[in-house]
């Protein structure tokens, strides 16, 4: 029997279910932009995104199509090609809402389901208003005696769960095993995610785990609840090691996407390629 | 005499700053914090000394294998000598605003968000804040959010912080003890009234304030005939603007 499920990418973009908690890579991680085009194609709502940490292009989407309620990331730019308009505009009038958080402790909530505990403690951030705003987090004193410092207040985070993650990936072997490289980030949202689903460029007859070096980098199948081969699916984003971005795309949607009439031109003709 | 770019004389002034470190690690949107620690780089390898860089948006020149988290903690286990940080807003007391202007539940003006500043500021040694404009509107008497504080009460565990503002017109030493900026350098177009005028806060002037230096030479060589297009790996845009690779 084979040991994954393939499936076409419409039957991957009918398990996200409106009003998810859904996982969103880094520009840098593999952002599965074929899979959010026909996500917004299909009119999904009231999604809340979980940034790890930050989204790009993939977010700003999304947010400017009217799929999304809540948003929590420690940015959302367009890098290079400046601010996020759709995500600014839908933040400064109140459309969706933004639980500002700060890179390590999105990656600490994630760390503390992981490892299933309740919480998770991080240095730094207190007396920031990024603290100031989270009623979901809360600062208690050093309760160790023998580690850290005495007397020292410290923030404690909440375990955080995905209901869904979906992420681009290079490869998967034959046994669905996903190659993810040093992108170990992907591992901590897939160990954190309820449901798992993967869009690739191919899948090769190999066994990643026939080798030390493929072993290393990869994800195994174990995680992983379907795959769907999706070619140059991470296209305006890179998908590193493979490709790099597509800047003149990018930079086409930061101009179009200032005002919603031109973002709704843009994705008018974006849906219909 | 050869003639410089505004954007290579930031590089230089943020290399002179950086040439005691063993580490030095480069987050988001910093072409010119880039620029300046591959630069320096470079130029302790013709010294044989090493220096190593981290930038975050570049699978080249990156130094970590175990995830985006691996950043915040190398900085956390203190192996990060300099980190650049950056605002929307920067105040007197050095606290940081990457979140936007107004007041924050009826935001006016929303910028990308803190990134990882609010855990980086209080665990990396020297921190340069970055700002190209110097004006009112940038560097403010009070923040409007604080994405990171400038400084923390001593039962905090705070082992980092601020200790250089650059801006495309001047440098500032933030003094921990008095906490707040002293003005260092000025660029050579400008005088410290101008300075003061287009300040929203209060800062004390060094006696022995100088002008930015320039880079000699061999620095801008190096800068133009190989950074330039290391820089194009990771920020393509930048180096074409600057250099036209």
């Amino acid at each position: 029997m084979r040991q994954f499920d393939e499936l076409s990418l419409p039957e991957l973009v009918n398990k996200v279910e409106d009003g998810s908690l859904i996982g969103i890579p880094a520009d840098y991680s593999g952002v599965p932009m074929k899979f959010t085009k026909e996500l917004i194609k299909r009119g999904v709502k009231n999604l809340k995104l979980y940034c790890l940490p930050l989204t790009t292009i993939q977010g700003d989407m999304l947010i400017g199509s009217g799929c999304v309620s809540e948003i929590e990331a420690a940015a959302v730019t367009l890098g290079e090609f400046g601010l996020a308009p759709r995500f600014s505009e839908a933040v400064e009038s109140g459309e969706i809402l933004i639980k500002d958080s700060t890179c390590p402790a999105l990656h600490a909530q994630l760390q503390a389901t992981e490892k299933s505990v309740p919480f998770m403690p991080l240095r730094g951030v207190i007396g920031s208003d990024i603290q100031k705003y989270r009623n979901d987090w809360q600062v208690i004193e050093n309760p160790m005696k023998s580690s850290g410092n005495k007397n020292e207040p410290i923030l404690l985070l909440p375990a955080v769960q995905l209901d869904v993650l979906i992420f681009h990936a290079p490869c998967v072997d034959k046994n669905g095993n996903i190659q993810i490289g040093r992108r170990r980030e992907l591992a901590t949202l897939v160990h954190a995610s309820k449901k798992v689903f993967v869009t690739t460029e191919q899948i090769l007859d190999i066994d990643f785990f026939d080798d030390e070096l493929s072993a290393a980098t990869c994800l195994s199948a174990l995680y992983v609840d379907g795959i769907s081969v999706v070619e140059n699916g991470a296209w305006p984003c890179a998908l590193p090691g493979v490709y790099g971005p597509d800047n003149d795309e990018i930079k086409k949607y930061s101009i179009a996407a200032k005002t919603q009439k031109g973002f709704d031109d843009y994705m008018k003709s974006y849906l219909s390629n | 005499m050869i003639e410089l770019k505004r954007e290579e004389l930031l590089i230089s002034q943020l290399a002179d700053l950086l040439v005691n470190d063993k580490h030095i690690a480069v987050g988001a949107a910093s072409p010119i914090p880039g620029a300046a620690s591959l630069l320096v780089k470079e130029e302790a390898k013709l010294l044989n000394n090493r220096i190593r860089v981290t930038i975050l948006h570049s699978n080249k020149y990156n130094n970590f294998t175990d995830g985006a988290r691996e950043l915040f903690d190398c900085a956390a286990q203190g192996r990060i000598d300099t980190f650049f940080l950056g605002g929307v807003q920067i105040d007197g007391a050095a606290n940081i605003n990457l979140v936007g202007t107004g007041s924050y539940e009826k935001i006016q003006k929303r910028f990308p968000g803190s990134f990882g500043s609010a855990l980086m500021y209080f665990v990396v040694p020297q921190i340069i804040l970055f700002r190209e404009e110097h004006s009112p509107r940038t560097l403010v008497d009070k923040v409007d959010f604080i994405s990171a504080p400038g400084f923390s009460d001593e039962n905090i565990y705070r082992p980092g912080g601020p200790k250089f503002l650059l801006t495309n017109r001047a440098l500032f030493k933030f003094d921990k003890q008095k906490k707040c900026f002293c003005l260092l350098k000025i660029h050579n177009n400008e005088s410290v009234e101008n300075i003061i005028k287009l300040t929203g806060f209060k800062f004390d002037v060094d006696d022995k304030i100088t002008n930015m230096s320039i880079p000699d030479k061999t620095r801008i060589d190096i800068l133009r005939n190989k950074i330039s297009y290391m820089v194009s790996e990771f920020y393509p845009e930048f180096a074409d603007r600057i250099w036209g690779v």
